[in-house]
């Protein structure tokens, strides 16, 4: 055991040790938004650190979220089978609309208006059928009066904690077993040239659609969870373009290229809004998102490995004088 | 029977021509888009906040200064066009050596900027300009004024771009610029300048566009969100970057949205769009009318 496996193993005990020590419920509600946001935004960076820019995620954490809603509500369906479910329809949505993309080479730009039009539809659709979804004025899962296990549906916020926590972690590991995998070098291969990358042997387009249908998946989990969680969604919350790019905007302040640059960016992002919430009330409706752009353009031009990343560049590169790391020949690479 | 068939025809009719001068302003926001894009290669994420702000714009000076329609369109078209140039100065020019997607993102962010600014500075009531515009009754079918007005500005107004493009020699420049930008520079044209220009114009045309919707539609901070995605579809549907593909994609994309809709809700037709463009991408993925290379 190194000693960086030991500080993981003290973390994570100290996580899972908190909600009995310290049972304030208001500040647990903030940890489990957190946590869930952070496995969302997890999701979303395993994609987005290769360069696959999606704007398609909202979409992928509303049909998790509604379709364990509805499944359970019009069907009985319990969320245990709902929320596999809800994945799978994420999975397929994800490879019917990604496999043709990158069968046919639609990168950069395109990708991303494409993968925007994915969002725009599943908001659309949510609205349309409002005589299911509710439409615009948003969903409440049917609260259970029996057995609350089957139905996923807890009081406590320690239960919440926990089960977040648990998925969070597991984020972080397959997070770390995609950084660990071939999968990582021949990404890295295809975002630095495509062509070079299938001379090479590699198969692009299989390549691309693991790693999308890998994100569409867990993005549909933490939809699910968010929905389960807060027994309340709205297509303006769990789904559409603005919820693509508060995705984005979180992965990229918090930093791309390291595994917990998500969560960095999730803790920076509810505690900003929930201050601003909480010191300004109803007058500061607008205010958290307006800081939030202004830092997502000045951490764009100035800091564009994030917050986490760059401390970890300068934490690493200061003592030793080490080469550049893989992620900033990746930056070079693409800045040339 | 014939009764239902006759009554049928008028609405399938009514739909269409209402198609038709819905993509008249539908192809004024892409022509801005694609002349962004084609010349200094941005996607701008944010251009419908910019024509959001300019409603904004038009509403305070019609409704609060109490000036005329006819004053307050040019002035609100030299208010947009200068966030325009603000736009591309402040964050598009520190990052034009940077990777594509970041300059996306970037105005991703001038996104959020507007709109919480808006919400902040405006509250989030829906405004509108309390001008009534008549309807036209055409036979049995009706037609708002208001979008015949804007159908016929936003044609006016390419016009008026086309022919900036063609015969000045600062439109020269734009096109030549957008067919190769290292020779330009070796050429003696100042492609910042240029840039800064094209920015003006292509927010220029937000702000037309701004005071034409204005006229159909009440403002709110996130009335941009209604037409912004369809704008980036119909610019990709044409080919990012070609004048004549987005404009035939704006009426194809028009159309599409009103049948959809005369079936059915609006909703189904903003999604039957959304699929339309998705399986076109597939079919034609660098645009309607790209050329085989």
């Amino acid at each position: 055991m190194n000693s960086r496996s030991i500080v993981w193993a003290v973390v994570l005990a100290a996580l899972i040790a908190l909600p009995f020590v310290y049972r304030d419920p208001y500040h647990l509600h903030i940890l489990v938004l957190i946590l869930i946001w952070s496995f969302a935004y997890t999701s979303w960076s395993i994609m987005g650190r290769f360069g696959l820019v999606s704007l398609g995620h909202g979409g992928f954490m509303g049909v998790g979220a509604y379709v364990t809603a509805l499944l359970w509500n019009h069907l009985g369906v319990t969320p245990w089978i709902g929320i596999p479910l809800s994945m799978a329809c994420a999975g397929l949505l994800a490879v019917i609309v990604a496999y043709p993309c990158f069968r046919f080479r639609i990168t950069g730009h395109y990708f991303v208006l494409v993968t925007l039009a994915l969002s725009g539809i599943v908001l659309q659709v949510i609205t349309a059928t409002r005589d299911y979804t509710g439409g615009s004025l948003g969903y409440t899962p049917n609260r259970t009066k029996g057995s609350q296990l089957l139905a996923l549906q807890f009081d406590d916020k320690i239960t919440w904690y926990l089960i977040a926590l648990f998925v969070w972690v597991v984020g972080l590991l397959i997070w770390r077993w995609v950084d660990r995998s071939m999968s990582r070098y021949a990404m890295e291969a295809i975002s630095d040239d495509e062509d070079a990358a299938a001379a090479a042997g590699v198969n692009v387009t299989y390549e691309k659609l693991k790693i999308t249908l890998i994100s569409a998946l867990m993005t549909a989990l933490a939809g699910a969870l968010y929905c389960q969680y807060q027994m309340f969604i709205s297509p303006d919350t769990v789904s559409g373009i603005a919820v693509s790019l508060q995705m984005v905007f979180a992965v990229i302040v918090g930093g791309v290229y390291v595994s917990l640059g998500p969560t960095v960016g999730a803790v920076i992002t509810i505690l900003l809004a929930e201050i601003l919430r909480i010191s300004f009330g109803t007058k500061a409706v607008g205010w958290d998102n307006l800081v939030y752009g202004v830092l997502l353009v000045l951490f764009i031009i100035f800091l564009p490995k994030g917050i986490l990343g760059s401390l970890i560049d300068r934490f690493k590169t200061q003592p030793e004088k080490k080469p550049a790391t893989h992620e900033q020949e990746i930056t070079a690479a693409a800045k040339r | 029977m014939q009764a239902f068939l006759d009554i049928f025809d008028i609405y399938l009719l009514e739909a269409v021509v209402n198609g038709i001068l819905l993509g008249g302003v539908l192809a004024l926001l892409a022509l801005g888009l694609n002349l962004i894009f084609g010349v200094i290669d941005v996607t701008w994420i944010c251009y419908a906040e910019l024509v959001m702000i300019g409603m904004y714009a038009m509403y305070y000076v019609v409704q609060v200064f109490g000036l005329p329609y006819w004053v307050a369109a040019p002035l609100t078209i030299l208010l947009v066009a200068g966030l325009g140039a603000a736009l591309h100065y402040i964050v598009i020019a520190p990052l034009l050596t940077a990777p594509p997607i970041n300059q996306l993102l970037a105005t991703g962010g001038v996104l959020f900027i507007l709109q919480s600014f808006a919400t902040v500075a405006f509250g989030i009531d829906f405004r509108n300009l309390g001008i009534r515009l008549p309807v036209l009754a055409f036979g049995e079918m009706h037609f708002s004024y208001a979008r015949l007005l804007s159908f016929i500005a936003a044609l006016i107004g390419m016009v008026v771009v086309y022919l900036f493009m063609k015969r000045t020699y600062t439109g020269t420049a734009i096109r030549a610029i957008a067919q190769d930008r290292q020779i330009m520079s070796l050429m003696g044209v100042d492609a910042k300048r240029i840039y800064l220009i094209t920015s003006a114009l292509g927010g220029a045309l937000a702000g037309l566009a701004a005071c034409l919707l204005v006229l159909q539609y009440d403002v709110h901070p996130f009335v941009g969100l209604s037409f912004g995605p369809i704008t980036f579809l119909i610019c990709v549907l044409g080919g990012l970057g070609n004048f004549v593909g987005g404009f035939i994609a704006a009426f194809v994309f028009a159309e599409i949205i009103s049948l959809g809709g005369l079936f059915s809700d609006l909703e189904w037709g903003y999604v039957l769009a959304f699929a339309f463009f998705i399986v076109m991408m597939f079919i034609r993925p660098a645009g309607l009318f790209a050329r085989r290379s």
